[in-house]
């Protein structure tokens, strides 16, 4: 082969290794980084048709409506759990840290966390949205049919006013 | 009537960027030199009355007429003057219009500043512009009109801007970024144009070069405004969340970086033609998916505009016109391109050629682990979301080979480079950059074999790299002195970018691996003490702001019993949105922030307080800073503005 030829060869086979390894690479670090979202309902019940349920020590993210009357803080530390809903079943989601700004009795909230029993998730993570009519799409889905009343709607009970 | 006027302006320009899409164009073909003449002032009355349009609306927001739903939904009456303009492209509608008017400001610069251009070139140019403006004001007209009234019926009070957008850093991020988004366009313009004409030479790259590196330049300034208004405005200290709008605008980056360093060796070369093209079309074509993920609700985010999926179809359907017959232009008329020259294996080509495949494989994870979770869910698999490891973990494999390369690269000569005069040089700069790395890690006590020593590494090597290679360039010239004026200004932009970049990756690393965070219940009176720092929570009272109340909290800091800086966090109440905004506290040094937050009141009299002290974080705006300065050097090279040599000029003409 020519020279010339032999370096595009090169190049080619180069570049098609490197693709390969980067591609491989980035799957494999996708599974490990997927986090499936699951609804109250969804993680008591089993996600999909073949009703799969996450296992115990499984990353996942939970979403759905915080139960009023169910925050429970620790007097000493930072330490919380609240309840939510979706449709069914409750779940209850402990977590250690400060809440977000929206984050509201009867509003939807995200959290991110690791399943620690069947119905207890320990969050290192929790969402609200910076919208207060804000539901996490997939609670919505699942809620279709069940008024939503937004906090703006609810008597004001805080001390902000 | 202003805001009738608006509309109207808005109109105008709409019929007007229809003539610019077709006269011109078609001149080109007929080889008519008036239709070809017409492209400029056409381009221009686009840009006035797109400008008279965005007046209007500021008006309308400065008047707060409240008729219209646009100033109704984003803006009060209590609102500060300045982000009663600011919230005129605080709204989908409104940042609509501010896209439209930078895309005809572009293309008003385009058919302004390029004297030099032969008129069919520059014609088409101005045509494919002409072509991308009457999609975006046909939208912003017909999909989402921010001159839109609700009469009969309007509210006396408007709803006030989102409190997230009242900040200085919104003042200035939409604008930067959006400069940036649209400006590719222009590279675009002249690839599409060029592929017209079926040429491409140095000429062609060296007339692209600058317009691409203005709309780097706006892109990278944008993005780190985006970070750090996200740093100070969100409150909770982190500054790149690799949310998927984020996301939207780092792809571009990534593709604009690679075209940027592809246009170089196209230049300086005469090679890389068609992969130059192809990065030129992708940069513009990542631009448009940005817009489209941001605007059509496909995915959540923080930012996400209210979701409409007519808009998302629209957008989708003009993307995939541009990329499409951007494509088949490209099939059609590119295998017909060849590069002449040679080059070894070890040469600049091959380093620059190494440095596009590292940027796009970037840029194919940032694409990858943003729209996974759609086709996940659209596949019926379930939602699912990308974890910020994923992303971490592929950028951390990337920036060694990357950073590895970019010290090695600017010093390699084009076509062909022997190893051994490297040698000597290049272990200089090893052994400097090891010192320097190891020297700052020792002085702060903390050389570990962890992230930050490998940023450390990484980045002074880079860093040094690039400061001996340009201390080279200039001894070549006799005395240092000497060679400071005879260096290239765009060779200075280069080395300023490459440290640029150096600083942040040091500043991400340094502030991964030594970033302290507490979240503490304080009362009055307690102190919580962290990386060295004592902080003393002196008082909590009650905020009474414009449009907002809340509560403040007043600290000392302490280091080592003496008095450091005094720290005053917020927790904001807006009355008219009903949320609630956490204003951090953040004291700055180079070397460290000190950011508190102040969190909910606890029952008992106390208050949760999120605590960090985050070493080196300014850098990684400052190196953000340092790139976009490097641009603005290069961009004053005088090459640029060089009149055309006679024979080049009529070489291009015929073409």
């Amino acid at each position: 082969m020519q020279p010339r030829r032999q370096k595009r060869l090169f190049a080619i086979v180069l570049v098609i290794g490197l693709l390969t390894g980067a591609v491989a690479a980035m799957l494999y670090a996708l599974q490990q980084n997927i986090d499936l979202f699951y609804t109250p309902s969804q993680l008591v019940d089993g996600l999909g048709e073949s009703k799969i349920k996450p296992q115990v020590g499984q990353r996942l993210r939970i979403g759905g409506m915080v139960v009023e009357g169910s925050v429970k803080r620790d007097p000493d530390s930072l330490k919380v759990s609240f309840d939510l809903v979706d449709t069914g079943p409750l779940v209850t989601v402990i977590y250690e840290g400060i809440l977000p700004d929206l984050f509201r009795e009867g509003q939807g909230i995200v959290a991110q966390g690791v399943l620690q029993d069947a119905t207890t998730i320990k969050a290192s993570e929790v969402l609200a949205k910076h919208d207060e009519e804000y539901m996490p799409p997939e609670v919505a889905d699942a809620l279709k049919g069940i008024k939503h009343v937004p906090p703006s709607q609810q008597p004001v009970s805080g001390s902000y006013e | 009537m202003i805001v009738e006027a608006g509309q109207l302006a808005l109109t105008f320009a709409f019929a007007l960027s229809l003539l610019l899409a077709i006269i011109p164009l078609y001149g080109s073909f007929v080889a008519n030199q008036r239709m070809l003449l017409l492209a400029k002032p056409l381009a221009l009355g686009q840009f006035l009355f797109c400008l008279l349009a965005m007046l209007a609306l500021i008006y309308a927001f400065r008047t707060n007429d409240f008729t219209v739903v646009n100033v109704a939904q984003n803006s009060s009456s209590t609102l500060p003057w300045y982000y009663q303009i600011t919230a005129s492209f605080g709204s989908h509608e409104g940042s609509m219009l501010l896209w439209v008017l930078m895309l005809a400001g572009w293309t008003a610069l385009v058919a302004q500043f390029s004297k030099a251009l032969p008129l069919l070139l520059l014609g088409r140019i101005l045509g494919i512009l002409g072509v991308i403006c009457v999609g975006f004001i046909a939208f912003s007209l017909f999909m989402s009109n921010p001159f839109e009234r609700s009469l009969p019926f309007f509210p006396v009070e408007g709803r006030d801007l989102n409190p997230l957008l009242q900040d200085f850093g919104m003042i200035m991020h939409p604008p930067t970024l959006y400069m940036g988004y649209v400006g590719f366009a222009v590279a675009f313009a002249f690839a599409i144009a060029a592929l017209m004409g079926g040429r491409f030479d140095s000429v062609w790259a060296r007339w692209v070069r600058p317009w691409a590196l203005a709309a780097w330049l706006f892109l990278t300034l944008g993005i780190m405004l985006g970070s750090w208004w996200a740093y100070n405005e969100l409150g909770w200290g982190g500054w790149w969340f690799w949310d998927p709008v984020e996301n939207a605008s780092f792809m571009p980056w990534l593709a604009g970086t690679a075209l940027i360093h592809s246009l170089a060796v196209t230049e300086k070369r005469g090679t890389f033609k068609s992969w130059t093209v192809l990065l030129a079309l992708a940069a513009f074509a990542l631009s448009l998916v940005g817009a489209f993920l941001v605007r059509s609700g496909v995915l959540v985010s923080v930012h996400s505009f209210a979701t409409d999926p007519g808009r998302g179809m629209y957008l989708l359907v003009f993307l995939l016109l541009m990329v499409g017959g951007s494509l088949l232009l490209y099939g059609m008329r590119m295998n017909s391109v060849r590069s002449q020259a040679r080059y070894q294996l070890f040469s600049r080509e091959m380093m620059l050629w190494g440095n596009n495949i590292f940027l796009l494989t970037a840029c194919l994870i940032v694409f990858l682990g943003t729209l996974f979770p759609l086709f996940h869910k659209e596949l019926g698999l379930g939602s699912i979301s990308i974890g910020e490891p994923f992303f971490n973990q592929m950028f951390y494999y990337l920036t060694i080979p990357f950073a590895l390369m970019l010290g090695l690269g600017p010093w390699v000569r084009w076509k062909q480079q022997q190893f051994t005069p490297l040698v000597k040089p290049l272990g200089l700069v090893f052994v400097a950059a090891l010192i320097l790395a190891l020297g700052v890690l020792a002085s702060m006590q903390s050389v570990q074999a962890n992230l930050a020593l490998l940023g450390m590494l990484l980045g002074a090597w880079v860093g040094v790299s690039a400061l001996a290679e340009v201390m080279l360039r200039m001894r070549q010239f006799g005395s240092v002195t000497q060679g400071l004026t005879k260096l290239n200004a765009s060779h200075y932009g280069m080395t300023l970018a490459h440290i640029g970049f150096a600083v942040l990756v040091i500043g991400v690393a340094m502030t991964k691996t030594y970033t302290e965070e507490r979240d503490v219940r304080m009362q009055e009176g307690d102190t919580a003490t962290l990386a060295g720092y004592q902080f003393t929570l002196v008082d909590v009272y009650d905020l009474d702001g414009a449009n907002y109340g809340g509560q403040a909290a007043e600290l000392d800091v302490r280091k080592d019993g003496r008095y450091v800086t005094h720290l005053h966090a917020e927790k904001r109440f807006y009355r008219i949105q009903r949320t609630i905004m956490t204003e951090a506290a953040v004291h700055a040094r180079l070397s460290r922030d000190l950011y508190v937050s102040l969190g909910e009141e606890l029952p008992g009299n106390a208050w949760a307080l999120r605590i960090q002290v985050k070493p080196f974080v300014r850098w990684i705006w400052l190196g953000g800073l340092l790139m976009s300065l490097g641009a603005l050097l290069a961009l004053a090279d005088k090459r640029y503005r060089r009149k055309m040599p006679p024979a080049t000029k009529q070489e291009v003409a015929n073409a």
